[in-house]
Formats: C-alpha cells, sequence, structure tokens
C-alpha cells in the first residue's frame, strides 16, 4: 500500500507543481535558516576535549582588590599571576600540570627565500602535551626535567614544519628565533582544537599556536604575554623582575586529577595555599578558588556570543513563519481535493488509510525540503562567510558535519509532518460522499 | 461596503485565515525585532573615532636582534624623522595603539591617592609626543598640546607615571561631572600614588576598543617607549595615503633589517574589521526581514489564489447581480485587511514580548516606539499588495459562470 501512496503523492505533487514547489521551498528556507545557525553554535559551543572532561580543570585563584572583584558579582580572575603558577606547579599536588601563556617571537628561517615573520608562540610546562593529548608526527614533547633544566628546545606544528622544512621529519634541527637557536624536539600531527579551550582569552576560534616552547626558558628569556594581562595594583618593582613579582594576572593554568576523591584534595590543597599566603600579607579577598571543567569554562567565558543566541532565536521564529505558510497551503490543498475524499471514503477507504495517504505524501514534501534545505544551509553557510570576510578564523566555524546533515533532514521531515497534522486531520473529518451530492 | 458580511463569510471558513494572522503576527514580530538590532548596531558603526580616517595608516615595527635601549631609541627617532621627512605625510608619531584597533592599554584615574577606589574611572592610553595631536587630528578645544620639554623617554626599572595628560571631553565629564568650568590644571591620580596633571582637553578621541561602553574616554600621555614593538602611526596629506603607504614600508624595511614591518593597515580597513560583526548583522537581519516578508506575501498570495479559485460560482453570482470589478477587488482587500489588523495586532503584543525578553537576556536595547506602528503599516502594506494580483483575477471570472452548473 505505501508503495501506491507514494505514487498518488508523486501525482499529486504533480498535479499543483506550483503550489508543491512554493511548499518544497518555505520548509527548504526555514530548514535552511535554522540550520545555518544551529551549525555556527554547534562549532562554536563544541568541547574538543569532551572525553577527559571530567579529569580536567582550569585553576582559578582570587588574588584581586579587596575593594573591587575581577567581574561581577564575584568572579575571581581568570589567569593567575606567575608566583602562584610557579608555587602550584613545584608542589606538585596533581596527576598533570600545565602552566601557559602566548607570546609574539620573529622566527628566522634559514636561507633567504622565507622572510623573518612574527609567530605567536605557546610557552608551557611538559604537560601540555600528554594532558591535551596533543598527536605527534615526529619525535615527542619535552620532559619535566627539560622544564627544569629550561632547555633550548622547541615543537612545531604540521602547518609549521611543512612551512620551514617542506614537511620532513625535523626533530634534531634548528630554529632560530629572535637570534637564538632552538632544538626541535617534535613535530605535531594535525591538531585543531575549535574553540582553544586552554586559552580562551582574546580569539578562541584562530586555532591553536604553531610553536611550543618550554615555560620556563620563555620566562629566563623575559618573554612578554602577548595575551590579556591585568593588573590590580602597578608592581611594586620596575622591570622584568616586578613584573614576575607582581599581582598581575598572564597565565593560564589546568591540572589533571584522576578522581573525585584526588579533585576534592586538590581544591583543599589550593585553599590551604591561599591561606598559607594570607598569612603573608597576599590574597585580601574572601577564599574564592575555583576548579572548573573545560565545559564549565567555556560557559563561563561565554564563548557561544549572545549575537548567535539572538539570531537562533530569531531563526527559530522564521522556521515557524515558515511551517504556518505550509500549513497554509496543505489546508488549501486539501480543501480543493474535498471531492476526490469524499469519493475515496464513499468507495471504502477508513480514515486511517486516508491519514497515512496524506502523512506519506506530506513527508515526500518533507523529505525533499530537507534536501534543498542542507543545500540552503550551505548557501547560508557561504553567506555567513562572506558577511564575515574580515575574521580569519571564519572558515572554522562554517563546516558541516554528518551530525548537521542529519539533523538538517530530520527536522525537515520533523516540520513537515508537524505541518501536515493538522490538514490530514482535517481531509479525515470529510464525510463520505458529501460532496458528491452537488455534483 | 460593509465589513459585517465579509467578517462572518470569514468565520465560516476560519483555519486559512487564522493560518495568515499567525504568520503575519510572526512576521511583524520578527520584522521589528530585527529592525531595532539592525538600528542598534547601525548607530554604533556611524560613531567617529576621531582621526583622519580616510588618510591615516599605520604599521608595527618588532626588533628580533638585541638592541640596547639607546640604540632603540635611536632607531624610533630615525624611523620617525624619515616618515616625517617624506613628501605628503602631514606627521606621524610612534605609540603603542589607536582607535578601532581592538587592542591596547588602559588604567584608571581616581581623585584621591591610594589603592584604586570603587569611583576610579578607566581610560585607554595612548602614548605620544608633541606630534600627537596632529596625527590623531584631535582638536585642544581647552588647555594646550604638550610642549617639547613635557614629552619624555620612559625610564628603565621606573614605574612612574608622567606628569602631564591631554584628556577626552567625555573622560573629563566623568572625572569631574558638576565642574562647569575648565578642568584645565586639575589632577588626577594613576598607577595608585602618581598625579597627572591635565594640560589640555581634546574633543573625541575613541579608545581602542569599539565594543567597550566607555570608548569616548582616553588619555594622551606625553612619554615615548623604547621597547621592541613600536607602532607607528602616520597622517597624510589628502589623497597620499594610497601611494605613501607601500612607499614607507618599504623605506623603513630597506633600512634596517634587524626587524621586521607588519600589520600595515589604513584607518578605512581597521575601521571594516573593527565592524565586521555589526555589518555581518545587519546584513544578515536585513535579509532575513527581508526573505521573510517575501514568503508571508507568497502565503498570502497563495491563501487568496485558493479563495478566489473556491468562489469562483459565488463571484460570477455576485457579477451577474451587478456588483463591479472595483467592488469585487474590493472584497478581497478588505478581506484581507481584516486578516492583517487581527495578525498585527496579535503580532505587536509578540514582538514587545519578545523585545523585554531579548533585553532582559542579552542586555539589547529597547525599541524605539515608532518601529512597531511603521512595520505594522509596511505588512499591512505587503498584504494589500499580494491579494491585488488574486482579486483582479476574481473580478475578471464573467457573470455567466453563474448560469453554469456546480
Amino acid at each position: 500500500m505505501l508503495r501506491y501512496y507514494l505514487k498518488l503523492g508523486m501525482l499529486s505533487i504533480r498535479a499543483n507543481p506550483a503550489l508543491s514547489a512554493l511548499m518544497v521551498a518555505a520548509i527548504a528556507i526555514g530548514i535552511g535558516a535554522c540550520m545555518t545557525i544551529v551549525t555556527v553554535r554547534h562549532v562554536m559551543s563544541d568541547n574538543p576535549i569532551e572525553h577527559k572532561n571530567d579529569r580536567l580543570f582550569h585553576v582559578q585563584l582570587d588574588n584581586w582588590n579587596p575593594n573591587d572583584p575581577y567581574e561581577e558579582p564575584n568572579e575571581p580572575p581568570e589567569q593567575v599571576t606567575y608566583m602562584d603558577a610557579t608555587a602550584l606547579l613545584a608542589a606538585g599536588r596533581a596527576h598533570r600540570q600545565v602552566i601557559s601563556f602566548k607570546s609574539d617571537r620573529v622566527v628566522q628561517p634559514d636561507g633567504d627565500d622565507i622572510l623573518p615573520f612574527q609567530e605567536e608562540v605557546r610557552a608551557t610546562s611538559a604537560d601540555f602535551f600528554p594532558m591535551f593529548e596533543v598527536p605527534f608526527r615526529y619525535g615527542s614533547g619535552w620532559d619535566r626535567a627539560a622544564d627544569q633544566a629550561e632547555e633550548r628546545v622547541a615543537v612545531l606544528s604540521a602547518a609549521m614544519n611543512d612551512r620551514l622544512f617542506g614537511g620532513e621529519d625535523s626533530t634534531g634541527r634548528m630554529l632560530m628565533m629572535n637570534n637564538e637557536p632552538f632544538r626541535i624536539v617534535g613535530v605535531l600531527d594535525e591538531w585543531h582544537p575549535v574553540p582553544t579551550f586552554y586559552d580562551l582569552n582574546n580569539n578562541p576560534f584562530d586555532g591553536p599556536e604553531q610553536i611550543y616552547t618550554p615555560f620556563s626558558l620563555a620566562v629566563s628569556g623575559e618573554w612578554g604575554s602577548s595575551g590579556n594581562n591585568s593588573c590590580w595594583k602597578p608592581p611594586e618593582d620596575g622591570g622584568y623582575e616586578g613584573y614576575l613579582a607582581s599581582e598581575c594576572i598572564w597565565i593560564q593554568m589546568w591540572v589533571e586529577l584522576t578522581s573525585r576523591a584526588e579533585k576534592e584534595a586538590y581544591a583543599q590543597f589550593l585553599d590551604d595555599y591561599v591561606t598559607e599566603q594570607k598569612a603573608l600579607g597576599r590574597f585580601p579577598r574572601p577564599l574564592n578558588n575555583r576548579l572548573s571543567t573545560p565545559e564549565e569554562w567555556m560557559i563561563n567565558r561565554e564563548v557561544v556570543d549572545d549575537t548567535v543566541s539572538v539570531l537562533l532565536a530569531l531563526s527559530v521564529l522564521f522556521l515557524v513563519v515558515c511551517l504556518l505558510n505550509t500549513i497554509g497551503l496543505l489546508l488549501a490543498k486539501v480543501i480543493r481535493r474535498r471531492n476526490d475524499i469524499s469519493l475515496r471514503r464513499a468507495l471504502g477507504a477508513s480514515r486511517g488509510e486516508l491519514f497515512k495517504q496524506y502523512i506519506v505524501e506530506a513527508g515526500m514534501i518533507g523529505v525533499a525540503g530537507g534536501v534543498l534545505g542542507i543545500g540552503m544551509t550551505w548557501l547560508g553557510l557561504r553567506g555567513i562567510e562572506n558577511v564575515f570576510s574580515g575574521y580569519d578564523f571564519i572558515d572554522h566555524l562554517v563546516t558541516m558535519d554528518w551530525q548537521m546533515t542529519g539533523l538538517a533532514v530530520a527536522l525537515a521531515i520533523v516540520s513537515a509532518l508537524c505541518a501536515a497534522l493538522y490538514p490530514t486531520w482535517r481531509a479525515c473529518r470529510v464525510s463520505p460522499a458529501s460532496t458528491l451530492r452537488i455534483q | 461596503m460593509d465589513i459585517g458580511p465579509i467578517w462572518r463569510a470569514m468565520l465560516r471558513n476560519k483555519s486559512g485565515f487564522v493560518l495568515i494572522a499567525l504568520q503575519i503576527a510572526v512576521t511583524l514580530t520578527i520584522m521589528v525585532n530585527a529592525f531595532g538590532i539592525i538600528q542598534e548596531r547601525a548607530g554604533k558603526i556611524d560613531r567617529e573615532s576621531g582621526m583622519d580616517e580616510a588618510n591615516t595608516f599605520a604599521f608595527a615595527s618588532v626588533l628580533f636582534m638585541d638592541y640596547e635601549r639607546e640604540q632603540r631609541k635611536a632607531l624610533i627617532d630615525e624611523d620617525l624623522d624619515l616618515i616625517r621627512n617624506t613628501p605628503g605625510v602631514v606627521n606621524a608619531i610612534a605609540s603603542n595603539s589607536f582607535p578601532l584597533r581592538q587592542g591596547g592599554w588602559s588604567m584608571s584615574l581616581s581623585l584621591e591617592p591610594g589603592s584604586q577606589t570603587p569611583e576610579s574611572v578607566g581610560t585607554a592610553i595612548y602614548f605620544v609626543d608633541e606630534h600627537g595631536a596632529e596625527t590623531f587630528d584631535v582638536a585642544v578645544i581647552d588647555g594646550k598640546n604638550f610642549s617639547p620639554d613635557q614629552v619624555a623617554w620612559s625610564v628603565e626599572d621606573d614605574n612612574t607615571w608622567p606628569a602631564y595628560g591631554i584628556i577626552t571631553e567625555a573622560l573629563g565629564k566623568e572625572l569631574w561631572p558638576d565642574e562647569t568650568g575648565s578642568i584645565v590644571g586639575k589632577t588626577a591620580y594613576i598607577n595608585d600614588n602618581d598625579p597627572v596633571t591635565i594640560v589640555g582637553v581634546i574633543d573625541r578621541l575613541q579608545a581602542p576598543w569599539q565594543g567597550w561602553s566607555g570608548v569616548e574616554k582616553s588619555m594622551l600621555v606625553p612619554q615615548r617607549r623604547p621597547s621592541e614593538f613600536v607602532r607607528y602611526i602616520v597622517r597624510t596629506e589628502p589623497g597620499m595615503r594610497d601611494e605613501l603607504m607601500p612607499a614607507i614600508e618599504a623605506k623603513l624595511a630597506a633600512s634596517n633589517k634587524d626587524r621586521i614591518i607588519r600589520d600595515v593597515v589604513t584607518m578605512e580597513q581597521t575601521r571594516k574589521l573593527a565592524y565586521v560583526g555589526d555589518a555581518a548583522m545587519i546584513k544578515i537581519l536585513g535579509f532575513v526581514v527581508l526573505l521573510l516578508t517575501v514568503i508571508t506575501a507568497l502565503g498570502i498570495v497563495g491563501l487568496a489564489s485558493f479563495n478566489v479559485s473556491r468562489r469562483t460560482r459565488q463571484i460570477g453570482i455576485r457579477r451577474a447581480l451587478g456588483a463591479t470589478k472595483p467592488a469585487i477587488v474590493r472584497y478581497f482587500l478588505i478581506e484581507n485587511s481584516i486578516v492583517s489588523a487581527i495578525g498585527l495586532g496579535i503580532g505587536a503584543l509578540l514582538a514587545i514580548g519578545l523585545n523585554i525578553a531579548m533585553v532582559e537576556a542579552f542586555s539589547l536595547e529597547p525599541l524605539a516606539w515608532y518601529v512597531i506602528p511603521i512595520g505594522m503599516l509596511v505588512l499591512w502594506a505587503v498584504g494589500q499588495l499580494a491579494v491585488t494580483g488574486p482579486a483582479r483575477r476574481a473580478s475578471n471570472i464573467t457573470p455567466a459562470i453563474a448560469t453554469r452548473s456546480g
């Protein structure tokens, strides 16, 4: 029977090409608008380290101004000071711990083919690579001993290795930055976490850094941070030394804790540490330390822009308009075909059978709208890419995956079926032979 | 024509009209709220930075070889000489940032010395020399520009703040809200305890962050900083920018190989980048509103066409009984007006509701009072226009139809 209904549906769609086209187009445009925004939001709110979400924690300590919280109502600063970062790292109380910041360096390639260029380099402690499961193509990261010895080593991303060494195994070779040589110990495989959850300051969609060096080495070389940098009071002494000893925050800190008990123990350790520091005259605010999972941290930092939420609300309403439109058109179609329906009822078709017939027809329109809607979503994403063309990162946000494609089709079919319910119900209510009399 | 019979006829076949009325309601809701956002964003983009944007460009010089402090000072002096002596250049400075760049230095000023009090006022900082006012194209409306002896190089390992400052009118108003006379000569405190004497007030120079609510607050500070990273800002004679920008970049790149020149941008490009998000939002919402209006209009056409074909016989009878063609057209126009009125009434309430929700959730500005009436008028006109086609077709039905059976 289903094949027969499919055939009938096809005939009915062909019988009213303009009306059917309008319905398919309305669903497709509604789905397209909605899915474009849903896709952008999906990519923005993605958690690239979801499988370790219960083990990784972002560390915050409240060393801020006694009169004025870092952020209303009582948010601790989003980064930590040099004093605290190094003290917590040295204590080594977590399974793994990462302190890092980014800094602008000038890379001086060998030969004259490539001119020197500036690059954002991540200075980090050794655990960065195992903790965030960064994949390696050649070599590996450095170890904690290298951190302590301030070894002059560097890790390159695959793209940077392609650019500087033509993609070959460059481990053991040298890289010049700001006139200082670094030995390359590792080359990453493709790694593109979006957003860059480990540092949500500045732009979390720009992608990860292309060069990594030990944190301790960067500090001994007096590298400045090119990321956010806030102080609630001026450093007491000038120069880099004064900066390191100040209450300025510029370092992102993460720890890996393997169990709930370990997390509780670490939270207690942080409280003890701050209490101890209070005795030395630091940390004038009440105890307010925080450990956040990557997901909590992304929500806290509002990685998903308000603008996207506004657009999402409007696009859902947009889909509603398109569906109201489709309902209206389907209803018109049903009422126009009242004669057929009452004839079929008179010849013995049950309400259930009629319901099936019209739902199948609506489903066909839904599938067509969904398929066309995927095309519309693609167009919509190209449109978004186009109007945001000044942002380098926009191409990370406008990619469709299978998940989103499936969702588009499912949304289209569900929408079409919802739209079909009322008109179909109306069709089923037509009584047998009611309209035959006046013929 | 009497509205009564039309209304009663509509009641006999409600569902189609209810759907169209709902569609109009939701369309109005989206339309006016989208328009409100467009208005807000357009207003932001229209603000002036205070600079001579058409004739100014900027670039950064990044030293990567180890230079002593004195060497760095000498390089900056050399660079500035070279730029300022290029024919067609009005003036140039080495600074830390400029309006619309979205990255810069901020400090807080307070009226009392001591640790930051809740009453302190945040401001953007631009380090300049006596050429700053001309390069930024700001008018000193009170007091004076810096004199050369007020400008000094920063001292190594010394964080003491320079003793003079030129501030924007907006910053002055926030620091001394009750002062009606001149604020020149007054003192504010920065860095907790360092006094800053106001020597001049300028009309307008925006902070580098266009999204900051205090964007109009900035201060010029008479200090030169010999860092490895220097941002040069160059103002040219009208029409000379595009010629001078690559020429000066090449000259500076050639003059010293121990640094790189990067981030060469015109102020127009900087503005465009700063407002990409706002401009995009305007385009997206504009497109959404247009598309939505078209879809709603098509829905109205669909329903009207359907009604015309269903009522073919009745229209024929009316024509046969003496109704004129315009009378038939009028019938459909009035019918549409009734549906529109209901839809727009519901829509106005929905629009206000959504606006209140959005203002709460996303701290948007509330709608201007006239947006909803204008939206209603526009949608009513669109509805009338959409129904005209089918109504014309209806009026062309021949009275003879009435004589045919079923």
